[in-house]
């Protein structure tokens, strides 16, 4: 077993004995849950009227259901990722291990990967009981299951990118708090550019703000268009976030 | 193994440390003495690549500390003060992650893990959560931790902190039986633990070393006066006055406790039998007469109220006017 992955597994483990995983699941599985079965039941109602008007019902789940759902559970993960992410290395100064893992003999960038890492397979893991929805609609339903894929896509990518952010901001600071708060914080911001970028219109500053938020790309994905562009800026983002938190545990060192 | 040149580590404004100059040679331990705060554990983190010093050389096996920390810290076992442990881990759990980390692999992890379970004594509770355990069973899954690579040098920073006398002795046992085999940095500030199982002791204060030498010898090279407790039980009220009168004795404190009287003489003369004599001819009730020596204690409070405590202590040596100790407590540090 390499360095990584020793850290990965220690990490899973420490997620899994704490309740936070459970709690933090279980709201999210739940909240998921109600909104797709909200969508679901509207997408009814409207086939229904569709019904009266027209005799026939001809309904987009792909458009009614999915897409809503999607960009809901945009706001869902900023709310839960970052109390999963809050703890990697706030706790591990506050509890004076710290010292302890940047002392052992492996680099920086491996602690960095294997707490990254092992936050996200448990995202995934939440991202993938999530598929439910979609498999259970597939019983009873015809729906086009491409956008759906590429929307699973963009969430992988949107929470690698949410997870990142919160990875940084727990190596700010000692305080979990703290570090959920400032996750929040920059999430937020990063939201809110693709606001102030279509409000700034087609200049070049406008373009690059909108560029920097996650909207546009994610809502590519999530419309069933998987360009390198997106692509090439949430893997950049990441990269990004995963070295600023590489600089952040640098220097705290020397503190 | 390690090789100290003029370290100095700044924060801002602030030194903690000043030109830190010392080795340790291979299979020697070594006491890093001094009161809080006196650089001991900024060392400790300079040796272990934990935080780079801002002027100066360390090395360790060969290795530099700032160009080679991978290597240095392969060959390094560190315990810090607070033992790094995860409390939501069981025993076995972590010295398994922490081998992993090292690098142990399969029947290697396996022999060390129970090699270090057994010389700690960590079988009873090799199953249970680390959050559970008393301080004295983390403070020894620390120690577990920094042994289980089986590293050449071993740096403990204050490592019977918390625990019990009799686990202090095992764990005092312990880092001698390491002795020999590994080099051994050891903080405490404990006085009688650095006697009791260092070669060498460093005295550190404010940043810079103050002495460093064999415990006993640093008490022969600070001792300059000899010192004498008497104790009667009919002392006279100028008891004072008439056992300063006798020869070689230069100063006469009350002591701790009515009847008791401290004693300081000149260098190498034993004013005992004349004491005794004169105790015992007017009646006095003599009871106890034994001569102190001056204790690495002593040694230790002299040396760290005082910036130049070793010069001062080999000046005041040569002269034959005494300062008493007390006198040396209202010195400023």
């Amino acid at each position: 077993m390499t360095p990584v992955n020793a850290i990965i597994a220690k990490e899973l483990r420490s997620y899994f004995v704490s309740p936070v995983v459970y709690v933090v699941g279980a709201v999210f599985l739940l909240i998921v849950g109600l909104l797709a079965y909200l969508y679901i039941v509207f997408a009814g109602a409207q086939a229904i009227q569709l019904m009266q008007m027209q005799g026939q019902a001809a309904i987009n789940l792909n458009d009614l259901v999915f897409r809503n759902l999607f960009s809901s559970i945009r706001f869902v993960l900023l709310i839960i990722l970052p109390i999963l992410t809050m703890r990697l290395f706030a706790e591990e100064r506050k509890l004076r291990t710290f010292e302890f893992l940047m002392t052992s003999p492996i680099g920086l960038n491996e602690i960095v990967a294997g707490k990254f890492m092992s936050v996200f397979l448990v995202f995934l893991g939440l991202l993938g009981l999530t598929g439910l929805v979609p498999l259970v609609l597939s019983l009873f339903s015809d729906f086009d299951w491409y956008p759906v894929l590429t929307g699973y896509l963009g969430l992988a990518l949107l929470g690698a990118l949410f997870l990142s952010v919160g990875v940084f901001a727990s190596a700010l600071t000692e305080n979990q708090i703290v570090a959920a708060f400032v996750s929040f914080g920059l999430l937020l911001v990063l939201w809110l550019m693709a606001g102030l970028g279509s409000l700034l219109g087609d200049t070049a500053a406008g373009q690059v703000i909108s560029y920097l938020s996650f909207m546009e790309h994610y809502d590519h994905l999530v419309r069933g268009l998987v360009d390198t562009k997106d692509l090439v800026y949430f893997f950049s983002a990441l990269v990004v976030m995963l070295f600023l938190t590489h600089r952040v545990v640098d220097s705290a060192r020397w503190q | 193994m390690i090789d100290v040149q003029q370290i100095t580590k700044r924060y801002g404004q602030h030194t903690a440390i000043d030109r830190v100059t010392f080795s340790v040679a291979k299979g020697e331990v070594l006491a890093f003495l001094g009161p809080n705060g006196a650089g001991k554990t900024t060392t400790m983190r300079i040796l272990t690549c934990f935080m780079p010093a801002t002027e100066g050389t360390a090395k360790v096996a060969g290795f530099d500390c700032a160009d080679q920390p991978l290597e240095v810290k392969r060959r390094i076992g560190y315990l810090p003060e607070t033992p790094p442990v995860y409390q939501e881990l069981t025993v076995s759990e972590y010295l398994q992650f922490v081998g992993r980390l090292r690098g142990l692999v399969g029947d290697t992890l396996t022999t060390s893990m129970a090699r270090e379970v057994e010389r700690l004594g960590l079988g009873p509770v090799r199953h249970r959560l680390i959050g559970n355990l008393s301080r004295g069973y983390r403070q020894r899954v620390g120690l577990a931790q920094a042994l289980l690579h089986d590293p050449p040098v071993l740096i403990l920073d204050e490592p019977t902190v918390g625990l019990d006398p009799k686990q202090i002795i095992e764990i005092r046992e312990l880092i001698k039986s390491l002795a020999g085999s590994h080099s051994v940095i050891l903080s405490t500030h404990i006085l009688p633990e650095a006697t009791a199982v260092c070669q060498r002791v460093v005295i550190i204060s404010g940043g810079r070393i103050v002495a460093e030498d064999t415990p006993d010898q640093l008490s022969a090279r600070l001792r300059h006066s000899e010192k004498v407790s008497l104790t009667l039980t009919r002392a006279p009220q100028d008891a004072l006055a008439r056992l300063g009168q006798i020869l070689g004795v230069q100063h006469v404190h009350a002591g701790g406790s009515p009847g008791n009287f401290l004693l300081e003489c000149e260098l190498g003369r034993d004013v005992r039998e004349d004491v005794a004599q004169v105790a015992v001819s007017n009646g006095w009730g003599l009871i106890e007469l034994k001569s102190i020596s001056m204790t690495l204690e002593d040694v230790f409070l002299q040396l760290t109220r005082d910036e130049d405590g070793i010069a001062r202590g080999t000046e005041l040596a040569s002269e034959p006017a005494v300062t008493t100790s007390s006198d040396n407590r209202e010195s400023p540090a």
